[in-house]
């Protein structure tokens, strides 16, 4: 039951920003932490000298003017290799994102409008999900030459069927909405129907997993690089930082701590958005959280 | 009428405040419910009619609702300002409360008997085998047919006027002594809303009880109600016995309601009274009438000040200014000739 | 007169999922052997308790399910026969007007956008074309030029209701099938919904089939009343002859069971007995019988056809020596 009069004005669009950001810090800060990642990754040879650069009798030195985070067993720059390492993480990360949601987006409303033909994409779905989707990649990535491609293309076949599910299940529900039939009613059909009435409103969960997918991209690619699975143990990646540094963990656990706490803060900032976005990007919902 | 009330609400004034919003949703209510009678609250949807039952249950979101002013006293006791576990010795016991939505109501998981058996065992200490020789008894009562066996049912297997029942059969369990049932036939047929509205009369003559009844259509009120209420905005706009609102409407949002109805005097198909505009927004009190902007009636003085309540005639108060001039208007309507 | 509008033998069964797989699967009749002429410009009642199939008649009516028996024509048109492309040609002359009116209009778009869309999917005229039409057609159902900018949720009932409405008249139907369309709304607002759909009939020269499960309403919009019970339409005629001396056994329960602010209805005994039957499993012969006072063994044998009694059609075997009805003076137009 509605206590507030029926109708009401739209206020100007920066208000409703700064109104929503005094409401939601945890979303503006969460954003903030994306925002500084993405000029890290971009911005990457401003920031930090080179990841590359071996220098064995630097190894293991502890920090200093010429490398603020100390040097690893190679003598590498543990900054600049953290600062780099981001590159690798952001990039697999919106990669994944990004064709995961635009392949089980496709496939999953084409499940969920065909009934023979979404039998059969749900039961390759489910086979996919039977395998541990870590597993899949890798053995994915040792099928293909090495490199950040195939490290994408092997995280992403198994993140797919995920994404196809939760969407072939929105679309039945939204198929069913009166709002669809009355579509049909005026004559709205095919594509037009799935574009104008049945993608629309399958967005909110979408992209609730699509950041979920990001997120967990994130991880399985340091996953993989720990493994010393798709990508050269040279590259710099936060995985692959990590696995050098399980040799010296005892002696020199910081460096381990290094690309654990970024991965960590990453992810988590993924994930927060990802919630606080499917609300604020409802139209229904939006007025509550005040966007 | 007045002596010794059931239920006494008195000046009752209550907001809500979210994030920097207030909504009046009552100002400055009043009315007494007496022993046996039933009292009928109408109004359209956002009126504050549900929100004056869930007052009077202590239901209303503790953070964002707040009583400002006033009193509801059951049997002269004031409920305002009772703690949450005060307040839970007084619902489901000494009153009941039937909704809207019967499905939504019932927890689909347990057996209609063990959810009536629950109602009694929450409040009175008595053995489960006497529970559920309560609960049988509850469901004879409320008419549904093989009670034994029905027990054991799932509110799924039942239609939605027996669920209604079952509902009905919960919220007496106790013997309460007000029921509040809001809307309590809205969501079903016309043919099983008769039902319901006749076991309501009869369980109220039966076990003695008084009955707040919540609608928004005057034909449950003619069927069912002693006394009504019409509420708009969150105040009570005219009050009185139901033979009286009817014969002699004299508020003109009661006038705007009756003239509105269709198949009811207005020639067919000819064009029925609209009652222009919207309901106000309720985020400042309003000086005057509330109603008088959308009042076919209004004159100057109606935006003014608020007009006190006046007797119309015995037990019958309206708070418009304008009452002579609606009853002129209404004389020749066809459901006010029906009852004069 | 020809009829305009036409159903023979219409019939609709949705196959329910299997309870044991021992057991056949459930069959709902939804619609059973309805036969109907709706004629130009008439405005035809259809009224019922819920579950008794009158918005699975709507629905066929509109082409969103398709009959499992029977045929709809539409000036002489097979319906049923139309290929994908004729079938889209031919809805612009039959739209529908939906009882609730948030849920039937897609929450992600603006009003502007929702009653353009028939515009659009019929391509009739430039964008400039169709927006100068969205602008005069919001100011033929009433709805102010700055709600259109407004998404559903910024709406009240009743100006969703007038959105909603300025889409179903978009293409200049003929037809005009509203399932509840003031079921969900409040009485001041019903009002001026109801208004508006008569003045728009009046105007456009719609013929309208008005659903609906409140009597008060129907008495008041409809030319002629056709009452279902369980799939079967039981009663057809003229709505001053039906309301004044309601034939079928079912028909005058309904009357009865009306609420209205009558002092006739203060205090009487008037609920009629039992429920609606499980249209799962209904009674054999008349669907009626098991409530009805005056059943015999015929009606348990023979399913009563609609016949023609006392200037109406009635399907009840005792149509003719039934007693006299009570009159109900309160919804009484004759």
């Amino acid at each position: 039951m509605s206590f507030t009069g029926t109708t009401r004005t739209t206020p100007s669009t920066l208000s409703r920003w700064l109104g929503y950001a005094r409401s939601n810090p945890a979303t503006v800060f969460c954003a903030g932490v994306l925002v500084i990642f993405l000029l890290i990754a971009l911005f990457a040879p401003l920031l930090a000298g080179d990841p590359l650069k071996i220098d064995p009798a630097q190894r293991l030195r502890p920090p200093s003017d010429s490398a603020i985070w100390g040097r690893d067993h190679l003598g590498r720059d543990v900054f600049a290799r953290a600062i780099y390492g981001t590159r690798v993480s952001m990039l697999v990360g919106f990669s994944v994102a990004i064709l995961v949601t635009v392949l089980g987006v496709a496939i999953g409303i084409y499940a969920g409008l065909s009934t023979i033909g979404g039998a059969i994409v749900m039961r390759l779905a489910d086979a996919l999900m039977a395998i541990p989707a870590v597993l899949l990649a890798i053995a994915f990535a040792s099928l293909m030459n090495a490199g950040l491609l195939t490290v994408i293309i092997a995280i992403t076949i198994p993140e797919i069927p995920r994404m196809v599910r939760l969407v072939r299940s929105v679309v039945l529900g939204v198929r069913q909405q009166l709002h669809v039939t009355a579509a049909i009613s005026i004559g709205t059909s095919g594509l037009a129907l799935v574009w104008r009435h049945i993608l629309p409103n399958t967005l909110g969960p979408v992209l609730v997993q699509a950041t979920y997918a990001c997120a967990s991209a994130i991880i399985a690619s340091a996953v993989l690089s720990f493994l010393g699975v798709g990508l050269s143990p040279e590259v710099p990646s936060w995985g692959g930082m990590m696995a050098d540094a399980r040799q010296q963990f005892r002696i020199h656990p910081v460096l381990m701590l290094y690309p654990g706490v970024l991965l960590s803060l990453l992810v988590l900032a993924v994930n927060i958005l990802g919630d606080r976005l499917s609300d604020a990007l409802d139209p229904r919902k939006a007025r509550r959280s005040g966007l | 009428m007045t002596s010794n009330p059931v239920l006494s609400v008195d000046m009752l004034s209550l907001e809500f405040r979210t994030s920097g919003q207030c909504v009046h949703a009552l100002d400055k209510v009043s009315f007494s419910l007496a022993r046996g009678e039933t009292l009928s609250l109408v109004g359209e949807s956002g009126c504050g009619k549900s929100v004056t039952a869930m007052a009077i249950m202590g239901l209303l979101p503790k953070n964002s609702a707040r009583v400002t002013s006033g009193s509801i006293r059951l049997d002269g006791t004031n409920l305002i300002g009772l703690s949450e576990r005060q307040m839970q010795t007084i619902r489901g016991n000494r009153i009941g409360m039937v909704f809207q939505d019967p499905m939504t109501s019932l927890n689909p998981v347990h057996t209609i008997g063990m959810q009536i058996a629950e109602a009694v065992r929450r409040h009175k200490h008595v053995s489960k085998k006497d529970a559920w020789a309560r609960a049988r008894q509850m469901l004879e009562r409320v008419r549904i047919p093989d009670a034994a066996n029905r027990l054991l049912a799932y509110p799924h297997e039942l239609s939605g006027g027996q669920r209604q029942r079952v509902m009905i059969a919960i919220a007496l369990a106790c013997d309460p002594e007000l029921l509040i049932a809001d809307e309590p036939t809205t969501a079903l047929d016309v043919t099983v809303q008769a039902q319901i509205l006749e076991l309501i009369g009869e369980l109220k003559t039966e076990l003695g009880m008084s009955v707040l009844l919540i609608t928004h259509d005057l034909g449950v009120v003619a069927a069912s109600a002693d006394r009504m209420m019409v509420m708009y905005a969150g105040r009570i706009v005219e009050e009185g016995p139901v033979e009286r609102v009817f014969a002699r409407p004299s508020h003109g949002y009661t006038a705007g309601l009756l003239r509105s109805l269709p198949g009811h005097g207005a020639q067919r198909r000819g064009l029925l009274a609209e009652i222009g505009g919207t309901v106000p927004r309720l985020d400042k009190l309003v000086e005057g009438c509330v109603y008088a902007p959308r009042c076919a009636f209004a004159a100057g003085p109606c935006t003014a000040a608020l007009p006190p309540p006046r007797q119309i005639e015995a037990g019958h108060r309206s708070a418009c200014i304008r009452h002579e001039a609606v009853f002129g208007a209404m004389a020749d309507n066809d459901i006010v000739r029906s009852w004069a | 007169m020809s009829a305009f509008l036409s159903l023979r033998n219409v019939g609709k069964d949705y196959h329910l999922a299997r309870r044991s797989p021992f057991r056949p699967r459930p069959v709902l009749r939804a619609v059973d052997a309805v036969s109907l002429d709706v004629h130009q410009g008439e405005t035809l009642g259809l009224v019922g308790e819920s579950g008794c199939g009158k918005s699975s008649l709507a629905r066929l009516i509109m082409q969103l399910e398709t009959p499992s028996r029977g045929a709809i024509t539409l000036d002489d048109v097979d319906l049923a026969g139309l290929g994908k492309a004729d079938l889209k040609a031919a809805r612009r002359n039959f739209q529908m007007v939906f009882q609730d009116p948030y849920a039937s209009l897609n929450p992600r778009m603006r009003a502007r956008a929702i009653i353009a869309e028939a515009l659009r999917n019929y391509r009739t005229g430039t964008t400039a074309d169709i927006a100068a039409r969205v602008d005069e057609l919001a100011r033929q159902v009433g709805l102010g030029a700055h709600l259109l900018d407004r998404f559903p949720h910024e709406l009240s009932g009743g100006q969703c209701q007038r959105v909603g409405i300025a889409r179903a008249i978009a293409l200049n139907p003929r037809l005009i099938v509203a399932d509840e369309a003031v079921s969900a709304l409040d009485v001041s607002i019903q009002a001026q919904i109801l208004n508006l759909i008569i003045r728009l009939q009046a105007e456009m020269r719609l013929t309208l089939i008005f659903v609906s499960h409140d009597m008060s309403v129907i008495a008041h919009v409809a030319d002629r009343v056709a009452v279902m019970y369980l799939g079967r339409i039981v009663e057809l005629g003229a709505t001053e002859t039906l309301f004044a001396s309601p034939g079928h056994p079912y028909t005058r329960t309904l009357l009865g069971a009306v609420p209205t602010p009558s002092p006739a209805r203060r205090g009487r005994r008037s609920a009629p007995a039992g429920e609606m039957p499980s249209p799962l499993n209904p009674p054999s012969g008349c669907h009626f019988r098991t409530r009805c006072a005056h059943a015999t063994s015929l009606c348990a044998q023979q399913v009563p056809t609609l016949r023609p009694v006392m200037g109406r059609s009635i399907a009840c075997h005792h149509a003719e020596t039934l007693p006299a009805p009570q009159t109900y003076p309160e919804v009484d137009h004759a």
